[in-house]
């Protein structure tokens, strides 16, 4: 017989690190249930036990750190979009968080969540991948931080001990003259998961490239930097005939497979595409000024 | 087995969480309901609930009701299996389609992917909460107007949607519109008597009318 699941509600952060410790491994982490919820009623989620850390308010909360906002890692997409310092320092990721399901998905999905899904697809990854996040990690046994770009060992599979959380993700803020984009392509709108979404941030000297991160989705078994191609831009002059080489580098770097939401060849096109649209809109940038 | 009974009555008296789950998972044929117990973690308390039923209490459109759900049931079966407040429908089950739109604390989510018991607490509002007697609320009365419903099976939710939107943005465009309203689908693609009754009910909402 199928045990039914319990649930274990705790209220601050020191239960959620004592409950992983007694339990690593047994217990599902439950945040907004956006991503859980869906399998659970599917009846494809193996663990029976849940630790449903909602109302731990500890993990909710952006705040200004100088050179970086940390945001905690309950915050949920709807907060994200709202908040005046996100808009201001990460736009891209406002950007990303309003096209991540829709209202009701964004009042309940929270970053942490979307970090530890640790789904390919998630539309917030791009930008913490390309702004070179760095994560802070929690268990009973202390804190540590991991830069984002090392945090995925593969698909599905993140550096988290079973009996760690992710508790803030901390992002650099975009600096002065510094570019940063984002675009995802899905079937539609709202409610669509990504065949690739991409963000970028450019520092331009004059009409060099001083500076280029690149962050994708969708095309790879995780979230990845597109490094080549950004060291192909970086020190180059921004000239259409460098955004032809970039957008065949790219579609070239990308590892994307065919599944039910796309295929491989389109994948491999639409990145470079995407990359073009960032690219030209520096240059029409740099005119309209 | 009847170690494990024993140690499952003395879990009050520092019996380790791991074995106590053991215990009251065999004794699962017990019909037993309680509200949450607080268990000790390494020295940590938290409540525990389940895998029995459990006794929680919803505040639904203005009134507590308690009902006994093992801690798994979504807040939609809570209401429409136990209560019998069916405005909310079932239709994917899987957070996409918006049939199962109700406001929680002020935010419309999808009632199929929140747990029951994580709705304790806070406002709970469903589509049954608007009519005033006879009388419709004027987002209902929008809807029927611009004949924002076909078969209707999405209705419930995309009013409960369109509610939400209204109470955070009360003069929106037809753009926010549109942009407010991607989490509830229709198959009978109902959509532009859907914005037209929003928009109507935002107008009549200028215009001084109770709202709601």
């Amino acid at each position: 017989m199928r045990q039914t699941p319990t649930v274990q509600s705790p209220l601050t952060l020191n239960e959620i690190y004592a409950a992983l410790a007694e339990c690593a491994g047994d217990l599902k982490i439950i945040a907004g249930g956006t991503d859980l919820m869906v399998l659970a009623n599917a009846h494809q989620l193996e663990a029976s036990n849940f630790l449903d850390i909602w109302r731990v308010d500890e993990l909710r909360g952006i705040s200004d750190e100088g050179d970086a906002l940390r945001i905690g890692a309950l915050t949920t997409y709807t907060q994200l979009i709202r908040a005046p310092l996100i808009q201001q320092f990460i736009p891209a990721l406002v950007a990303a968080s309003r096209t991540i399901g829709a209202v009701q998905i964004q009042n309940r999905g929270t970053l942490g969540g979307n970090i530890v899904n640790a789904s390919p697809a998630g539309d917030s990854l791009p930008v913490l991948a390309a702004y070179d996040a760095a994560l802070e990690i929690g268990s009973q046994r202390g804190t540590r931080r991991v830069a984002f770009n090392e945090f995925y060992t593969g698909y599905r599979r993140t550096v988290l001990a079973a009996d760690e959380l992710v508790i803030a993700a901390r992002v650099p803020k975009v600096k002065a003259g510094e570019r940063d984009f984002f675009c995802k392509v899905g079937t539609r709108r709202a409610q669509a998961i990504s065949k690739i979404v991409m963000s970028a941030k450019a520092q331009m000297n004059a009409a060099s490239i001083a500076s280029i991160q690149i962050g994708i989705g969708s095309v790879a078994p995780t979230v990845m930097r597109a490094t080549q191609t950004e060291a192909l831009l970086v020190g180059a002059t921004l000239t259409p005939d460098l955004i032809e080489q970039a957008r065949q580098m790219i579609a070239n770097e990308v590892t994307p497979i065919t599944d039910l939401r796309s295929t491989e060849h389109y994948r491999r096109s639409v990145t470079g595409n995407v990359l073009t649209k960032f690219l030209r809109q520096i240059i029409e940038g740099a005119e309209a000024r | 087995m009847s170690d494990e009974k024993n140690k499952s009555d003395q879990q009050k008296s520092g019996v380790s969480r791991r074995s106590f789950l053991k215990a009251s998972g065999i004794s699962l044929g017990v019909p037993l309901v309680v509200g949450h117990r607080v268990i000790n973690v390494n020295g940590q308390e938290v409540k525990l609930y389940g895998p029995t039923k459990t006794s929680i209490t919803l505040t639904i459109n203005g009134a507590k009701q308690t009902v006994e759900v093992e801690p798994r049931v979504t807040l939609l079966e809570a209401l429409r299996h136990e209560l019998d407040i069916t405005g909310a429908k079932r239709v994917c089950d899987r957070a996409t389609c918006g049939a199962c739109t109700m406001i929680v604390g002020g935010k419309a989510v999808y009632s199929c992917t929140v747990l029951a018991i994580e709705a304790q607490g806070k406002p709970i509002t469903t589509v049954e909460s608007l009519m005033q007697g006879e009388k419709l609320h004027p987002l209902q009365q929008a809807f029927v107007d611009n004949d924002g419903q076909q078969c209707g099976y999405c209705t419930p939710g995309f009013v409960m949607a369109c509610k939400a939107f209204l109470d955070k943005n009360p003069s929106p465009t037809p753009e926010e519109v549109q942009k407010g309203l991607g989490g509830n689908l229709c198959r009978c693609g109902t959509y532009m008597g859907v914005r037209a009754a929003v928009l109507q009910a935002a107008t009549m909402h200028k215009g001084g009318k109770n709202h709601g």
